[in-house]
């Protein structure tokens, strides 16, 4: 039975919206791989480790690189090492157990707890990749033929995807799995999350700046809209050189915090001025 | 169980699969949407919809079956007890709190017109956001959600953004996904998505990837003496040209056209990328730089680029009859033309024949007689997220003929 109400429920230092954690937790009670969408900065990988803290579980993070083969998640076999091992023949090398290593996917499914597994940026790899992993996700098991064995999961993992839409995930992949796409948080959803990581922050300065900040974003044709990460360190950046309100509200102090390149700068100015805003000339 | 929702679901464009209503289905028997129309809304779209790109036409469906649904007991309930609550309490409540609060809300209907409620609660949530915004306390949210936008949970947990306690039929009716529709905007992120797949890995450049296979047999042959072999890794071999028309009637045009360029020209995922501008029509020269009028003869793409090289044209292929047909048609007043501009399109496309048209005014408008000409020499997309798939689609397939043109 459904027990939302319990479970997983965000934690101190990781804001999840409400539908969100709905998500997570008929998630976990299904089993179902949770793929998470958004715009970077939105929190798809905190999610996973928040999840971890909360449910108390372990977490196991596979990194997925634009050269990652789903093979590399369940296993490897050390080819090489073994080759280099029979040519010096210091070491019994009939036993090949000692040359298959595990990988993250490997290692939750022969774990004794129940683990969380990230698997962290899955657009990266290849477009074909998703699909190779689909039975192991699936049924939760694979096959080592070099040892002529089954790894099968004692505990289901639960496993968390996430995706910057780098390369769009197949269609069969995304039938096994339950998705959420995070929207941008909104302001009021910004404070909190900017309380959390400066908690002494005084509230005028926290406000003004967040509210500069969603003008910028609002700013039409920017190459690169300036996300959460970077509306921490402007703020960080704003407290530490003891900028007064009054100066985030009349112009924009340490713009370079927030546009990261030279045409975005350029058509923020040349717009806010068009616009009438005169003051932001003055100090970038 | 409402299986109509499926097909509307469907007639709307979200490609639900069955094995994904069986598994929604499931969900619902085991009790995970609490009969409540906030979880079915976000749960349900996490079963059934696997792309933000058709949240719209989920929130369309949804509000088209169940927008009927207006009043939501769930909110109903959280609206009157923040009436009474200004603190913005939402504490949980055992059985016998919960009859104690029906009774007062009982009560407190009866003293109070059920309107003049709204009414004055419409007022306090005006009041709030200004007092919000002058820097006070944080009471609903600003901007478009009536009902506040989050709670607190009782164990001091933080919940908020997307608006919970806002009606889910008042969720899909703002329709805020629209912007990530496919069918809509290309944003460069999108464009870029898109032009990644346009790729032929080849193996280039320096040997650096250990061939295991190769090793082994090798090293057999060998009779055990190690010989590493090592392999050249795979690259992106395609060779990219992008013409860009930037005549008048190609302004309205130009963001999109931009974002396009911008897209190509940021990602360092061609082996080659050149690019050159024309008015509305090829002739003899092409532009490298259009502000200044820098020319570069046409031919000499034939002769600098081989026929390997794709091309992609952007433009919307409506011009004057004569700037297509006729010799001396170019719509430049100092320029001449001794060959008409569709036999240059047409030589185009003998050398490069890996060549497409992306075309940014829609479909419906291409009735025009050199749109029509032109789509018969270059497959035409549309300049979408999806006519840009196609594109790249056609463009790493075999090349398709010309049609039969008449002039």
């Amino acid at each position: 039975m459904a027990t939302t109400t319990q479970g997983y429920q965000g934690s101190d230092n990781y804001i999840a919206s409400k539908p969100l954690m709905e998500i997570v937790n008929v998630s976990v009670a299904l089993g179902k791989p949770l793929v998470i969408k958004g715009e970077p900065g939105t929190g798809k990988t905190l999610l996973a480790h928040s999840i971890a803290g909360a449910l108390n579980k372990k977490l196991i993070i596979w990194n997925i690189k634009s050269t990652t083969k789903a093979k590399d998640g369940l296993y490897v076999y050390d080819t090489v090492q073994r080759l280099n091992d029979a040519r010096f023949k210091d070491k019994d090398i009939s036993d090949i157990r000692q040359y298959i290593k595990l990988g993250r996917l490997g290692q939750a499914f022969t774990s004794d707890e129940q683990l969380i597994l990230l698997i962290d940026e899955i657009d990266k790899a290849d477009v074909e990749f998703p699909n190779d992993l689909l039975n192991e996700l699936d049924e939760m098991s694979f096959h080592i033929p070099e040892l002529d064995e089954e790894v099968r999961a004692k505990h289901r993992p639960v496993v968390i995807i996430t995706s910057n839409s780098e390369k769009e995930l197949p269609d069969a992949f995304l039938r096994r799995c339950i998705f959420h796409y995070i929207e941008f948080p909104d302001q009021e959803m910004m404070e909190r999350i900017v309380k959390v990581h400066y908690p002494d922050i005084e509230n005028k300065l926290m406000r003004e700046a967040i509210k500069k900040f969603y003008w910028i974003r609002e700013v039409e044709g920017l190459r690169k809209k300036p996300s959460t990460s970077e509306l921490i360190d402007w703020i960080k950046v704003l407290a530490l050189g003891g900028i007064s309100i009054d100066k985030i509200s009349s112009e924009i102090p340490f713009l370079g915090a927030l546009l990261k390149t030279e045409q975005d700068t350029g058509r923020f100015v040349r717009l806010s001025n068009a616009q009438g805003g005169g003051g932001f000339r003055k100090r970038f | 169980m409402f299986t109509d929702f499926f097909y509307l679901l469907r007639k709307k464009g979200v490609p639900v699969a069955v094995t994904e209503w069986i598994s929604f289905i499931e969900a619902l028997y085991n009790g995970y949407f609490q009969s409540s129309l906030n979880h079915l809304y976000y749960i349900g779209r996490a079963f059934l919809v696997k792309s933000e790109a058709f949240y719209d036409m989920f929130d369309e469906a949804f509000q088209e079956y169940f927008g009927g649904i207006k009043t939501d007991p769930v909110d109903l309930d959280k609206v009157l007890e923040w009436l009474e609550n200004p603190v913005h309490k939402l504490p949980k409540m055992s059985p016998e709190e919960m009859a104690e609060f029906q009774q007062k809300l009982e009560e407190f209907k009866k003293e109070h017109d059920m309107e003049e409620l709204m009414k004055q609660f419409r007022e306090r949530l005006k009041e709030q956001k200004e007092r919000h915004d002058g820097g006070g306390k944080w009471i609903g949210t600003g901007g478009t959600s009536p009902f506040g936008a989050y709670g607190y949970h009782p164990g001091g947990i933080r919940v908020g953004g997307e608006s919970w306690m806002q009606s889910a039929s008042k969720v899909a009716e703002e329709r805020r996904f629209k912007n990530y529709r496919n069918d809509i905007i290309l944003d460069v992120r999108q464009t870029k998505m898109a032009l990644k797949k346009l790729r032929e890995l080849k193996r280039e450049g320096s040997e650096e990837e250990l061939d295991i296979d190769q090793t082994i047999e090798k090293t057999a042959k060998e009779g055990g003496e190690i010989e590493l072999v090592f392999n050249k890794s795979r690259e992106n071999s395609v060779r990219l040209i992008l013409l860009m028309d930037t005549g008048g009637s190609m302004w309205p045009y130009s963001e999109l056209c931009e974002r396009l360029f911008s897209a190509a020209t940021q990602m360092e995922h061609f082996k080659e990328f050149k690019y050159y501008f024309f008015h509305n029509c090829i002739y003899q020269d092409v532009y490298e730089d259009i502000s200044n009028y820098k020319r570069v003869p046409t031919e000499k793409l034939f002769s600098n680029f081989h026929s390997g090289y794709k091309v992609v044209f952007v433009g919307d292929a409506r011009m004057a009859y004569s700037e297509l047909f006729d010799v001396n048609g170019i719509i430049d007043y100092y320029s001449t033309n001794d060959k008409p501009g569709l036999e240059w399109l047409m030589k185009i496309k003998q050398h490069f024949p890996h060549s497409v048209w992306l075309n940014p005014t829609h479909k419906n408008y291409w009735g025009h007689y050199t749109v029509d000409t032109i789509s018969k020499v270059f497959p035409m997309f549309e300049l979408t997220l999806d006519g840009l798939k196609d594109a790249v689609k056609s463009l790493i397939s075999r090349p398709k003929p010309m049609g039969q043109i008449q002039s």
